[in-house]
């Protein structure tokens, strides 16, 4: 997995509460069997004009002016701002995969949807909670300033600002420990592997109609 | 020392390693797994050369992408090259790590969590996950389940275990008697419109209370599925006799000396009487009416006999603009009444409410009747194939479409629109499933969630009616 120290980068805003996994990878793309190449079809419905299908080439599509993915003041985004229950719906990885494969590092919210904000850690994508009026603070900043950028730093847990105005965030110890050093969840475990197997077996002895 | 909830008391007896941090190691007992989130993981395991640790643990069947109209040439006759090369690597998949699977021409095959609880493959007690945030289904059953990722799916084939921080302890106690008309399905909705679609966020929800026991255990699992529309992961019930009856005898299910030993060890699934709660929420049974949701968000829901709310009438400015969007969306007028709202097309199925219980009240209100002239399409989409031979062994598939509606094979269908069944721009639908979000059931389409019986009131009133009004017709057998 990708590591995440430290990260600098244009942020762009998007202002709707409840975002669902559906709005950021339509379902249609999840019939790939692959890890990658979901970066195109992020918001899909959104981004584009037209219905998207699974293949297209993107170049011929109808793009969505007014969406803010779409405007020139956000290219090469690489800091989302979003508002409460961000990631909400389904479990799909696909929309942390869609939204680093477009080149999001990290996804700033009041608050963000259990499994959504699960998944991220396992795709080097930094999910940041930071108080609602803190949010509210920033996206203003980022609406009257065009190439506005945060730079977070994971192992200060610290956000900040252009002017220098610095947010903490707090973050789950043996998730910041995993991300920074860009560990793999299963290496880990498999350290223990002598205590799933003691586990195991007096599970086993207790239950044994859960193992036949 | 005070007493444990049924939630802690499911985490500690799997609870294999603590680390300092209070991150846990939990055993996994169940693993399902579905065409969609699974590829990936089982790629995983091939790049890294790991192995599945117990491949009998994991149980698959393909369902998101399935048709559900002919399935006489079986996998090959998936139209769509994309959904077929997916269902394809599934079986492959399968067949490679030795993972028992319900192929698509399997009468056994259906959506995951309509299978697993009908093989006693769910059973008390166990920890449960799938790649699916339906899973919370399966703690209707005195389980702890959830969904999880598929970079999670591929930790557990991989070590049986989930890297887990334990949740708060919410309990929802709903207490009365049920009215008539009313199902599992509105006194879900009816709890999400009072906490909300964030409401549970960070907690493991124990649905408690008189009205709760009253339901069967499909009633159950309409309400634990749809706990994750509140933001909860988990949602479960106490074990009681039901759920020992509805265990019983199932191919999954302990036999004999086990049986007994199983049955002893469930009477403690319950949350003892000095257990302390996070969070307490009540409602009163007697207050819910039959639901139906206006927006786009599962809070969204008012009563049958309610009307549109009006966002000029909200304060909070941000839930007022998040108001205006989704009837700007959804296409419909603040203060309109709920029984005014025309719709275009019927889908009766999915995780929620694709269980016999649910088809037979369906038919209930189908039956000598006739679907409206203005619905172009009502269809009824069984959870599972054994659904669907019980369903056609009472005759319900005549009586639905002696009634105008379709009767198709078992899958996900239009609850989330993967394969062809879906709402074209615009198109309004009564849906028994559980997520009214933008395009959830076809880009531009527009979804009002009901319980069954709702639905399938709407279909023969080309509106929503309140299906309580409707209820004694049923004497007219065979009338037009
Ligand atoms: S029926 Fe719908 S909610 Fe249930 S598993 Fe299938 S797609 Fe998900």
């Amino acid at each position: 997995m990708r590591a995440f120290s430290q990260h600098n980068g244009i942020c762009m805003p998007l202002d709707r509460p409840n975002v669902d996994t559906d709005a950021i990878i339509p379902k249609q793309f999840l019939k790939s069997i692959k890890r990658s190449g979901f970066g195109v079809n992020l918001f899909d419905e959104w981004r584009y004009l037209d219905h998207g299908e699974p293949g297209q080439d993107v170049a011929t599509r109808q793009i969505n002016p007014d969406f803010v993915l779409n405007q020139p003041r956000y290219a090469g985004a690489s800091v989302l701002l979003a508002r409460d229950n961000f990631g909400c719906g389904s479990s799909r990885e696909h929309a942390p995969w869609a939204l680093e494969d477009y080149g999001f590092r990290s996804v700033i919210a009041p608050s963000f949807a259990d499994i959504f904000y699960n998944n991220c850690f396992k795709n080097g994508l930094l999910p940041v909670v930071l108080d609602a009026d803190v949010v509210e603070q920033l996206f203003k900043e980022a609406a009257d300033a065009e190439g506005y950028a945060l730079a977070i730093d994971l192992d200060a847990q610290s956000v900040t600002t252009p002017s220098g105005e610095k947010f903490d965030f707090t973050i789950d110890a043996f998730r910041k420990h995993c991300l920074l050093h860009g560990l793999d969840d299963i290496g880990l475990t498999l350290q223990h592997v002598d205590a799933i197997k003691a586990f195991e077996a007096k599970h086993r002895a207790g239950a044994p109609w859960l193992f036949s | 020392m005070t007493g444990k909830t049924l939630y802690d008391k499911l985490w500690d007896s799997h609870l294999v390693h603590e680390n300092d941090d209070g991150s846990c190691l939990i055993y996994i007992d169940r693993q399902l797994v579905h065409e969609v989130t699974s590829p990936q993981a089982f790629e995983g395991l091939r790049i890294a050369g790991r192995k599945v640790w117990r491949a009998t643990a994991n149980l698959a069947t393909p369902d998101h992408n399935v048709p559900t109209t002919d399935r006489a040439r079986g996998v090959a006759g998936i139209v769509d090259p994309i959904a077929r090369l997916q269902v394809e690597t599934l079986d492959q998949n399968c067949v490679d790590f030795a993972i028992p699977e319900f192929t698509m021409d399997d009468i056994r095959q259906g959506i995951v969590h309509v299978v697993s609880p009908e093989q006693g493959a769910t059973l008390p007690g166990m920890t449960l996950v799938c790649g699916d945030s339906h899973t919370s289904t399966h703690g209707a059953l005195g389980a702890l389940a959830h969904g999880v990722g598929t970079s999670e799916v591929e930790h557990v084939l991989a070590t049986q275990c989930l890297i887990q921080k334990k949740s708060k302890n919410m309990r929802v106690n709903v207490d009365g008697k049920i009215p008539f008309g009313v199902t599992a399905k509105d006194i879900v909705l009816a709890i999400i419109g009072k906490i909300g679609t964030a409401g549970g966020t960070g907690y493991a929800i124990e649905f408690a209370g008189s009205a709760i026991r009253e339901l069967s255990i499909e009633g159950r699992m309409t309400v634990c599925n749809m706990t994750i529309e509140a933001g909860a992961r988990a949602g479960m019930v106490a074990v009681d006799e039901k759920t020992i009856d509805y265990v019983k005898g199932r191919p999954f299910s302990p036999k004999g000396e086990d049986w007994d030993k199983a049955v002893a060890a469930w009477a403690d699934l319950h949350s003892d009487d000095d257990a302390v709660f996070d969070c307490e929420v009540v409602l009163n049974a007697a207050d819910i009416e039959p639901q139906v949701t206006w927006g786009t968000s599962p809070e969204m829901v008012a009563p049958i006999s309610g009307s549109v709310p009006n966002p000029e009438r909200e304060p909070d400015s941000v839930k007022r603009i998040g108001m205006e969007r989704a009837l700007e969306y959804i296409g419909l007028n603040a203060d309109m009444l709920m029984t005014d709202i025309a719709i275009d097309k019927v889908f009766i199925g999915s995780c929620t409410n694709s269980r016999i219980e649910d088809l037979r009240a369906a038919a209930e209100v189908a039956k000598g009747r006739k679907v409206a002239d203005s619905v172009a399409l009502a269809m009824v989409v069984p959870g599972s194939g054994l659904v669907k031979a019980q369903a056609e062994k009472e005759g319900l598939d005549k009586v639905f479409t002696d009634a105008g509606f379709e009767w198709r094979e078992p899958g996900c269908s239009m609850c989330l629109a993967m394969n062809a069944d879906r709402l074209e721009p615009g198109e309004r639908c009564a849906s028994t499933s559980n997520r009214n979000f933008e395009g959830r059931q076809g880009q531009g389409g527009r979804t009002h969630l009901v319980s069954p019986q709702m639905a399938a009131a709407a279909a023969v009133a080309g509106h929503f009616v309140d299906v309580r009004t409707l209820a004694s017709a049923n004497s007219n057998d065979g009338e037009e």
